[in-house]
């Protein structure tokens, strides 16, 4: 299948990205960490992959990727990125598919920027690299191009940038550079996998601008995967809350944070450090996330609710749709949706 | 009020200037700071990376030695111990610090129990059965079971490390613990069951706790007091709420608008605050405050470091609150757009 072809917007709501019933094992002996995670991503569209560390959402977004560490497998399930004569199936891509696929369709940023850049070459040559050996540029073209991309992510006296080694950058600024180099080709999607984590806050929130203004500016669509749903709060269109490897509710980014339907999401939101200062309160969710591939019956997030009954767990929850928009894992979401929420206004 | 646990005046810390040509000096790491700390207080220390958090730390425990200033724990000054009275006050134990990385902190050869129990060792003086009875409480304390003693740290999970970090740190029972970045690499969850130990060791054991961090919020709920520093300088201080809800200098403005939230409220955008980085237009001295550079407000007054001054408004007692900053009375009226017709026009995606 051709890879190389540039997306042509068919429709105004073309998918970027199509993940059906996505399985993920760990291990010899084929645990399960991920199950039957289903989502779209639409071109122009950003998405929101929230959870707890071991809820599966790096699995699931290293699986688009083609990434997975080793002793991980795609077990069930397709991953299909574009769509009409440009449509690929990622977990049939082998080794030098890759090649035609990540940088060029398909681009990530991660938490440590540092560690992604080779600490014996310029930033700008690393960026300059991609440029002349995938576009076929030369040398002062790569560099006039690397020049301006610096521009793009805002990075001040990009001429000297161009010259300086990863060392000499701080965090931020590396991180501005893995985003020049994940968008120099122009890809349809750009994952972002807790690329703002380890930075300081005000970095953050120019990191996350940025990411806002690259998505406008190039169509680009974006899957942010983070720990923290004040992040996707003004980052994102729609949210997926992941737990215990698997979806349990997904929704609009406004509605799902003033109305959540799954427990677990609630739960969510009252430790998050957001919101009201003032009526600031240290809850916890109690006990603890389930291990990779723990077999469970019923609702996997049963035993830490305070919502959970016999029936939740006498036998398996499906991901149902409340509305057009809204999805929820929850045998008891009408009951609970008469409860009225706290805390977010 | 009683008298403060410790002092800390016009403390300035430089590391070693660069001894060959072309490597880079690394200036002041922290200059002129005063800061108090009371018994059973806990008081954020926050800024971003660079800022002195760290030094601070380790001038106080004694592992950096001041430039200038003085530092005095319970009335006792430590800047002027040498050899055996630095080295019998550093193993009292009676100043703890937790360390950033709990994963690297901690030896992965030992166990839990024998990582707990070495601070004891070298406090000494404690028989073998004494010293399994403070392992043991002090396990206790941070809520994890008499099981976990016999673990390495890599069978425990970010918040189980982070909470052997802090058993490891109150083992002595010190009287002031600092806490450096102890939830910055824990998930939501885990990071209010750290921060809630924090105040329960407060409660119980008196301490005074000093949380580093360089997200403001996520002090909010846990500490009384804030101390916001910015290259080296103490730029604001006062009670949490306070701060957070008023700030007195810009970059603590800058702060709290950067801070992610998941309520889209009107509220000051950091594009109003700050100079986009280096587009200054104008170079300051190298006495101007240091936010200046970055400073949407700064003018002529500011290429002068400002001294800590009482906020205005801020009660009767002059060092309650204070920030350092020419403009931190008048600020708020020059915003463009002014507060109360904020444009929502940020990058708001719809």
């Amino acid at each position: 299948m051709p890879a190389s072809q540039p997306p042509e917007p068919t429709t105004a709501r073309t998918h970027t990205l199509r993940v059906d019933g996505l399985g993920v094992t760990v291990g010899q002996q084929r645990r399960a960490a991920v199950h039957g995670v289903t989502f779209e991503i639409a071109r122009g569209e950003s998405v929101g992959l929230v959870g707890e560390s071991g809820s599966g959402k790096t699995l699931t977004c290293r699986s688009v990727l083609g990434l997975l560490p080793a002793g991980c497998n795609v077990a069930a399930g397709s991953i299909v990125l574009g769509a009409g004569d440009s449509e690929v199936e990622l977990t049939t891509v082998r080794r030098r598919g890759w090649d035609r696929i990540r940088g060029l369709r398909l681009a990530a940023v991660f938490q440590d920027p540092a560690s992604y850049l080779n600490p014996s070459l310029t930033v700008g040559h690393q960026l300059a690299e991609q440029l002349r050996v995938k576009r076929d540029l030369s040398r002062r073209e790569a560099h006039a191009r690397s020049v301006e991309l610096f521009v793009e992510v805002g990075l001040h006296r990009p001429e000297q940038v161009f010259h300086q080694y990863p060392h000499e950058l701080s965090g931020g600024m590396l991180q501005r550079v893995l985003i020049a180099i994940a968008v120099a080709l122009e890809p349809e999607l750009l994952i972002a996998d807790e690329a703002t984590t380890a930075l300081d806050v005000v970095i953050q929130a120019e990191i996350l601008q940025l990411l806002s203004r690259l998505r406008r500016d190039h169509h680009l669509s974006l899957l942010l995967v983070t720990h923290d749903l004040a992040v996707v709060a003004e980052t994102c269109d729609r949210i997926l809350v992941m737990y215990g490897g698997e979806i349990v509710e997904s929704g609009p980014t406004g509605e799902v944070l003033t109305d959540p339907k799954h427990p677990y999401t609630r739960a969510l939101l009252s430790v998050a450090s957001i919101g009201d200062w003032t009526r600031r309160t240290l809850d916890v969710i109690p006990g603890s996330p389930p291990e990779a591939g723990e077999q469970m019956s019923g609702c996997r997030f049963a035993p830490r609710c305070s919502a959970a009954r016999e029936q939740c767990t006498a036998g398996p929850v499906d991901l149902t749709p409340l509305d057009a928009a809204r999805s929820a894992r929850c045998v008891r979401v009408d009951e609970l949706a008469l409860t009225s929420v706290g805390g977010v206004a | 009020m009683s008298a403060p646990l410790l002092v800390v005046r016009d403390l300035t810390v430089t590391y070693a200037p660069p001894r060959r040509k072309g490597s880079l000096g690394t200036g002041a790491a922290l200059s002129a700071v005063d800061l108090e700390i009371h018994a059973g207080e806990i008081v954020g220390v926050v800024g971003e990376t660079g800022s002195g958090k760290t030094t601070l730390a380790r001038a106080t425990v004694g592992l950096v030695r001041p430039a200038a200033g003085a530092i005095s724990f319970e009335g006792k000054e430590l800047g002027v111990l040498r050899g055996r009275d630095l080295r019998d006050f550093r193993r009292s134990g009676q100043v703890q610090l937790a360390f950033q990385d709990p994963l690297r902190a901690l030896d992965g050869d030992l166990t839990v129990a024998q990582v707990v129990a070495e601070p004891l060792d070298i406090v000494g003086g404690l028989d073998k059965a004494e010293r399994r009875r403070r392992v043991d409480e002090a396990l206790g304390l941070v809520g994890l079971e008499t099981s976990f003693r016999d673990r390495h740290p890599r069978q425990l999970s970010g918040g189980q490390r982070q909470r052997v970090s802090l058993a490891r740190a109150i083992v002595t029972r010190p009287r002031l613990l600092f806490c450096d970045e102890p939830v910055s690499a824990l998930d939501v969850s885990n990071r209010n069951l750290v921060l809630r130990l924090l105040d329960t060791l407060r409660t119980e054991l008196g301490l005074a706790v000093v949380i580093i961090a360089h997200d403001l919020s996520s002090l909010a709920g846990v500490a009384d007091r804030v101390a916001v520093f910015y290259r080296g300088r103490l730029v604001e201080q006062g009670p949490i709420g306070e701060v957070l809800a008023r700030p007195a200098h810009p970059y603590t403005a800058l702060l709290t608008a950067s801070a992610p939230s998941v309520q889209l409220e009107d509220r000051l955008h950091p594009d109003q605050l700050r100079h986009p980085l280096g587009d200054t237009g104008r170079t300051w001295s190298d006495g101007a405050c240091v936010f200046a550079s970055r400073c949407a407000f700064a003018h002529d007054a500011c290429d002068e470091q400002p001294a800590l001054l009482t906020v205005a408004g801020s009660g009767p007692d002059p060092t309650r609150r204070t920030a350092a900053c020419h403009v931190a009375d008048a600020w708020r009226t020059q915003l463009d757009p002014p507060l109360d017709r904020l444009d929502p026009q940020k990058e708001a995606v719809s």
